[in-house]
């Protein structure tokens, strides 16, 4: 009976503030948890303008800004982004061009036309090669990819953004079928139910109901892949070229920002020194770019939201 | 109603085949694009299995990287990897699933909690490189933890925590509401009803999350590449686990370090056929890693999913 005589003090007023303190403890420490995520943004944005900082007092920003060479590791520095900017939004478009139509088809097939049972074989290979590492699609760039497009442009140079863009675009294509697809999904059944009652056809509902219905969940996926065609890495540092050169021609080599920053990063520069700091100014820009993009998507997604 | 009643039955025909023509035509369509999408990347995969097929075998899961391309090996970068990922998932594990449960547990819905989801929600959309700039200017100088395995698996900690917060709270939210009233009705506190009833049935998806989250850091270069990654390295870290008392030994984590990354990426910027050759093999074989680390998720959300029954 040892067990009746113990219940009253587990079930106790002093065990019951023991229960209710230790909760407001791991309430403390979940909180903190939370905060990491918040310390993590102010940390990415204080690093970056603290670093840039550095930058901009040995730079001005109308130089940053307009001049047209990028070359901070010479001794006749120059310090314009714009080389940098043109080669990452020439690669970007590349991809662009590749993916948003095809995965946007892909969406509307998967969506509207496919069978269950395809649908559910492709949804998660699609899914799956959102895991696939960057660097092997680099590989895929350089030494699969190039070699075919110089059979087709005689002339084309081993780096060069097309290349690069293609395979970007390639990579992103089951993101936004992916993300595009759920869109699509969530436009209600009877919405089209509706609109084959008036004697339209698959094609016209997916068109002209479904797509409309769901085109801020379209736009939030070409919004993703936006970002991740600017933020791609090792893709351009491998196949474009690490070379800063003011042009929007994807045949030619260029060095996107992401690109110049592993090559600043590859070699062995002093920490305080104007090189180093140089990356973390064209970091800040990166940023900038995925932000404008971003915020531009929330407009447009919040424009175009329907309720349903 | 003037104009449709011009119409002939006729007329009406013809339109009606012409966009059944065009439906089939885009179903078409749109199939031989996912096919051919799908197909182009199957073939680009193959391709490099094949290419690296004649590298695959002990010698090169067992020799340091190499002048020589044929002695060349990914001993420093598999171990190197692996110990990483141990640092990310025990990092990444503890925080992400804590800042789950206070978002969906216990947080009100306040400004407090807006601009914590928020903030979630926008660091999934960070550039993966821009979280290596932040170890750099952070972890490697401000706190002095130097170009070391702990600086690399803290970085990718913070990469994939919004994907293991958002995995967590997905599945502590499929858990049904009668389960904690039940619990509250008992008596238990909060913290109570959480550990001993919603974390045992969201298991499943929080492990998950964690090894959908890993699949993504095992593959990350750019942010290792920035914070000062070597691509030469030929010597393993010190052992984890020691002979003598306490067993234990930490000095692992200051250690320099490759990655499967790093070193298929040196690989394949090397003019030579040789090099590419062993920049294929590494490249299936964290190919691999990456498919085997998404078909255990798979088989744990299946697993769990047929325990639970409500």
């Amino acid at each position: 009976m040892s067990e009746s005589t113990t219940a009253p003090a587990r079930f106790g007023a002093s065990n019951l503030r023991y229960r209710k303190n230790r909760d407001r403890v791991v309430e403390l420490v979940l909180l903190l948890a939370g905060l990491v995520a918040v310390f993590t943004t102010v940390a990415i944005v204080g690093v970056l303008v603290y670093e840039s900082s550095f930058f901009f007092s040995h730079v001005s920003i109308r130089e940053f800004l307009t001049d047209t060479v990028w070359t901070p590791l010479f001794d006749d520095a120059h310090y314009g982004i714009l080389p940098l900017v043109s080669g990452t939004l020439t690669v970007t478009f590349v991809a662009l061009i590749v993916a948003i139509p095809l995965g946007t088809m892909i969406a509307i097939y998967l969506s509207e036309f496919a069978s269950h049972r395809l649908r559910e074989t492709v949804k998660p290979i699609l899914e799956l090669l959102g895991a696939v590492p960057t660097v092997v699609y680099g590989y895929f760039a350089l030494l699969m990819v190039t070699p075919i497009l110089q059979k087709l442009i005689p002339g084309l140079p081993g780096f060069n953004m097309l290349s690069a863009g293609l395979v970007i675009g390639l990579m992103i294509i089951p993101y936004i079928a992916s993300v595009g697809e759920d869109a699509m999904r969530a436009v209600p059944r009877y919405m089209r139910e509706g609109s084959y009652a008036m004697g339209a056809t698959k094609l016209q509902t997916a068109l002209r109901v479904v797509v409309p219905g769901a085109f801020s969940g379209l736009a939030a996926a070409y919004i993703l892949g936006i970002s991740r065609a600017i933020g791609e890495t090792m893709v351009v540092a491998i196949a474009a070229g690490m070379q800063p050169t003011f042009t929007f021609n994807p045949t030619e080599p260029a060095a996107t920002i992401t690109a110049y920053i592993v090559q600043v990063s590859l070699g062995d520069l002093p920490h305080g020194s104007i090189g180093y700091q140089s990356i973390f100014a064209a970091g800040l820009v990166l940023m900038l770019m995925t932000l404008v993009f971003n915020v531009i998507g929330f407009f447009l997604t919040r424009k175009f939201r329907e309720a349903y | 109603m003037a104009a449709a009643a011009e119409l002939t039955l006729a007329e009406i025909r013809k339109g009606l085949s012409w966009r059944k023509k065009l439906d089939t035509a885009f179903m078409v369509a749109g199939l031989l694009v996912l096919i051919a999408c799908l197909g182009l990347l199957a073939a680009l995969f193959l391709d490099l299995v094949h290419r690296g097929a004649d590298r695959f075998g002990w010698d090169f899961l067992a020799n340091f990287p190499s002048r020589k391309a044929e002695r060349a090996g990914i001993l420093s970068a598999w171990v190197g990897t692996s110990l990483i990922m141990l640092v990310t998932a025990l990092v990444a594990l503890p925080v992400g699933v804590a800042a789950a449960i206070y978002l969906e547990e216990y947080s009100a819905k306040n400004w407090f909690t807006n601009i914590v989801e928020i903030n979630v929600t926008n660091l999934a959309g960070v550039p993966s490189i821009v979280y290596g700039l932040l170890a750099l200017g952070l972890f490697v100088y401000a706190f002095g933890l130097g170009q070391s395995i702990l600086t690399a698996g803290l970085t990718l900690a913070l990469l994939i925590l919004p994907i293991v917060i958002v995995a967590t709270r997905e599945s502590l939210r499929a858990v049904p509401k009668a389960i904690r009233e039940a619990a509250y009705g008992l008596g238990a506190t909060r913290w109570e009803v959480t550990k001993d009833h919603v974390l045992p049935y969201s298991t499943g998806g929080i492990l998950t999350g964690l090894i959908l989250g890993l699949s993504r850091a095992i593959g990350e270069t750019a942010p290792l590449i920035t914070i000062g990654a070597l691509s030469f390295i030929a010597f393993l870290p010190p052992s984890p686990v020691t002979g003598e008392f306490p067993f234990l030994n930490f000095e692992w984590l200051k250690s320099e370090f490759t990655a499967m990354p790093i070193q298929m990426f040196n690989w394949v910027s090397r003019p030579d056929q040789a090099f590419q050759a062993n920049s294929a093999a590494a490249g299936a074989i964290l190919l691999g890693m990456t498919l085997l680390m998404n078909a255990l998720a798979i088989w744990i959300r299946y697993r769990f999913r047929k325990k639970i029954n409500w």
